[in-house]
């Protein structure tokens, strides 16, 4: 990477950011969440501390409804590169019949996301917790710190947030209260796949076209991996090309139709296509302004 | 897994190749709530293509409720949920957006005059300001504040954007007064350059492209400008400094010093200066995960190793040996109160400076400065959105430039450790006297086989006959003491070298 000017800046604030979490809180874990983000922090964070090992466990929030690929990666990846991994499962929702059709998207949600994030953050008593978020994700992401305040119970509050001025990030907080941190703050979904291009991070096979079953329902598709996605009286799976601009879990997550197997065909993909990658985010679609009231509760 | 393939034509590779040339630049952007600001932004994502088209939908369809009619830019930028229903935004928010010619930070903060704390923390990363002036009502009292924040902020950079000029008819003369009185409040500001723009954000005159409604202006559109304009030049060019982060030991063979190269830039074999020891050696090398470097300059971070086994540690300063920075217990300082609970003399805050946390004791606050005015102002308070001059005093040795020199060696937070809210911005502007202890006229002492001697002018005093009882043998204890003397101001005998850096 001895070009790519504005990847090495934003590749240094990064690396600033997660030593100093390291630097000055107690007990600091990653959120990996598999994606195409967290491969580029892990990459980071190997930066940040060569030669030195990563010094921080990863937190994966497992619903129980990721896409098997997905699963696969994580353990594949995450054993190559030494790291210790926990997963967090909020199994008693599971085993009350949580899915988005049968909860609903927002409880499913709350659910196998937030309430288990909380409890997997405790459980390990971590008082830093660091995700791949970006600001430029959704808009009222634009306003959140880099080193985000949680109360003792999780929640974050717009109103109550420390200014953050030059890059003295302050961490201090009170016995069970946390932080969450985004080094990728500053990183826009394109920079992330020219970085994944410029380092050759290996991503999720999903993030690639090829056909792949899917519920074809207007502009719309909809993978089929788990049985209880309904479907529609004669409608049977039909093979697509396509792929997933973002991960998340299988019921909720829809994928383009493209024909991009490659970084290369995937930037170019997203600088002639005009829509936001988290709009095949079906949770996102809820309510106006559905994601600052998420983040409230918790939720990543 | 698919492979990182070749790209897929040749457009694509020469996209690639402008792609990786393009360097980042950081702006604000300072306004008040009906200058235009927020449509100015919305119209420079617009028309730079940053706005997906379902994210343009839904301000399509938001818009229709509040002001029927065409894309409400100002929309795409109003963030959270009370603020869209106020139809104010009310803290910092960071937008992104890329031409091919560069990427582009935007820190945008509201101009309200209470919000002088959210202006203060988006200049503080920016290279540049954007101030716009409403050309119907000209050079305000808050324009002033702009410029002054600004200046006070270290910004290089500052572009006037004299909006709304669909309004006075395209008039040439309603620009160049304007800028003949910004040109006033600039006169202050000599480190700051300054280039003047007539444009009207709604319509997008001058905004990516030069207006045919102005033809009398022959400069550059806004978008130009940021696109073409030289920053970072400072950073570069100051002395070499580099706040240790963390020690890194992943083994008995391997020490070394992760942090950022705050400024200026460094090789192997570079002579450096250990602070606050005073320590010389010289950088050994340059560890990078892709490598070892040849040379890192300002804005890498790295980890660095030494040719001398010296023990640094977290907050340590490795500095050139030519430039070298300041030493003191005691700075003076600018002071943005960024809290709601004001500013109390004689508190012990944390500060945080660099990459060290300490306590800090609010001294004095020497002057209070009307950010409308730029003048002094009468009262020694500081309150939230006040700025004054003040006098802190830390616990340990405070290594810094001013930050007129050096941003990230001149700056600093204040934490309030109970709330552990950020209450304070500071900006160093000097060393002060550390005022408070008086040196104690002719005693000294020094530590002998871990026994404490004292010693008047007269000879040794009586308190060496009970230096027996004094007998310390754990070294933490013995530095705590020599801490303790040290910060008392007491001299150490001239014969005791191991004591040479006393000096508060």
């Amino acid at each position: 990477m001895s070009h790519w000017r504005h990847l090495q800046q934003l590749e240094a604030e990064s690396i600033h950011i997660m030593r100093e979490v390291v630097a000055e809180c107690q007990r600091p874990v990653l959120l990996y969440s598999i994606g195409k983000d967290s491969s580029v922090l892990l990459r980071l964070a190997q930066k940040a501390f060569y030669p030195g090992a990563v010094p921080f466990p990863l937190l994966h929030v497992d619903t129980g409804y990721k896409f098997r690929e997905m699963i696969e990666f994580r353990d594949r990846y995450t054993t190559e590169l030494g790291l210790k991994l926990i997963v967090h499962t909020n199994r008693a929702a599971l085993e009350e019949g949580a899915n988005p059709f049968a909860w609903g998207t927002q409880r499913c949600c709350g659910a196998l996301k937030t309430t288990s994030l909380l409890d997997g953050l405790r459980e390990g008593g971590f008082d830093a917790a660091m995700g791949g978020a970006r600001r430029d994700e959704e808009r009222s992401r634009a306003k959140e710190r880099v080193f985000s305040f949680r109360d003792t119970r999780g929640q974050w509050d717009p109103r109550n947030q420390r200014p953050e001025l030059w890059n003295l990030f302050n961490t201090r907080i009170h016995p069970g209260e946390s932080l969450r941190v985004f080094p990728l703050s500053n990183w826009t979904e394109l920079d992330v796949w020219q970085y994944i291009y410029a380092e050759k991070i290996p991503i999720v096979p999903l993030y690639f076209a090829k056909p792949r079953p899917m519920l074809v329902r207007g502009d719309s598709l909809l993978p089929v991996e788990q049985p209880f996605v309904p479907r529609l009286p004669g409608e049977e799976p039909q093979m697509v090309m396509c792929r997933m601009r973002s991960l998340g879990c299988s019921p909720c997550t829809g994928a383009i139709r493209s024909e991009a197997d490659t970084v290369p065909k995937i930037i170019e993909e997203l600088i002639s296509v005009r829509r936001s990658e988290r709009q095949n985010r079906v949770i996102d679609h809820d309510q106006d302004g559905s994601m600052e009231i998420k983040k409230q509760e918790g939720y990543f | 897994m698919a492979a990182v393939a070749s790209p897929v034509q040749n457009t694509f590779d020469e996209f690639l190749e402008l792609e990786s040339k393009k360097d980042l630049l950081r702006f604000t952007t300072a306004g008040s709530v009906d200058d235009g600001k927020s449509t100015l932004i919305g119209r420079l994502l617009y028309d730079s293509r940053s706005v997906y088209d379902d994210q343009l939908e839904s301000v399509t369809k938001a818009s229709a409720g509040r002001n029927a009619g065409a894309i409400d830019f100002s929309l795409l930028t109003d963030g959270l949920r009370a603020e869209r229903e106020q139809g104010i935004t009310i803290d910092v928010a960071y937008r992104y957006f890329a031409t091919p010619k560069r990427k582009f930070i935007i820190a945008d903060t509201p101009g309200h005059e209470q919000y002088t704390r959210n202006m203060v923390t988006g200049a503080s990363t920016a290279e540049l300001a954007i101030v716009l002036v409403d050309a119907r009502k000209g050079v305000l009292e808050q324009s002033r504040r702009h410029a002054y924040i600004a200046g006070l902020l270290g910004i290089e950079q500052l572009v006037i954007a004299i909006n709304k000029m669909d309004l006075v008819g395209y008039d040439e003369a309603v620009f160049r007064n304007i800028e003949v009185d910004f040109q006033k409040i600039l006169t202050r500001f000599p480190a700051i350059e300054s280039y003047f723009v007539p444009v009207s954000a709604l319509v997008g005159d001058n905004i990516v492209s030069r207006s045919h409604n102005m033809p009398w202006f022959k400069g550059q559109s806004l978008l130009e400008h940021l696109e073409t304009v030289r920053v970072g030049g400072r950073v570069r060019a100051a002395a070499f400094r580099f706040p240790v982060q963390r020690v890194v030991r992943p083994s008995h063979e391997f020490r070394g010093y992760a942090g950022t190269i705050v400024s200026g830039s460094v090789r192997p074999g570079d002579p450096v200066v250990i602070w606050p020891s005073g320590r010389e050696t010289t950088i050994a090398r340059i560890v990078t995960f892709d490598g070892d470097l040849e040379h890192a300059e300002a804005g890498k971070s790295v980890t660095l190793t030494l040719a001398d086994e010296i023990d640094l540690s977290r907050g340590d300063v490795i500095a050139s040996r030519e430039d070298t920075p300041q030493k003191t217990h005691a700075v003076e300082a600018t002071l943005v109160w960024l809290n709601d609970k004001p500013a109390e003399v004689g508190k012990r805050y944390r500060l945080k400076h660099a990459a060290r946390q300490d306590w800090a004791t609010l001294k004095h606050i020497n002057r209070r400065i009307s950010v409308k005015t730029l003048e002094e102002e009468t009262g020694r308070s500081l309150e939230l959105n006040a700025i004054g001059e003040v006098t802190i005093e830390t616990a340990r040795a405070f290594v810094f430039d001013n930050y007129a020199q050096n941003r990230a060696t001149g700056s600093f937070i204040l934490i309030d450790p109970a709330t552990n809210a950020t209450v304070a911005a500071g900006m160093i502007t000097a060393a002060a006297e550390s005022s408070t202890i008086e040196p104690l006229a002719g005693v000294s002492w020094r530590l002998e086989n871990g026994a404490l001697i004292l010693a008047s002018e007269e000879g040794l005093t009586a308190s060496e006959k009970s230096a027996e009882a004094l007998q310390i043998e754990d070294p933490e204890a013995l530095e705590a003491l020599r801490h303790l003397l040290r910060r008392l101001r007491i001299r150490p005998f001239s014969a005791d070298t191991s004591e040479s850096d006393w000096e508060i």
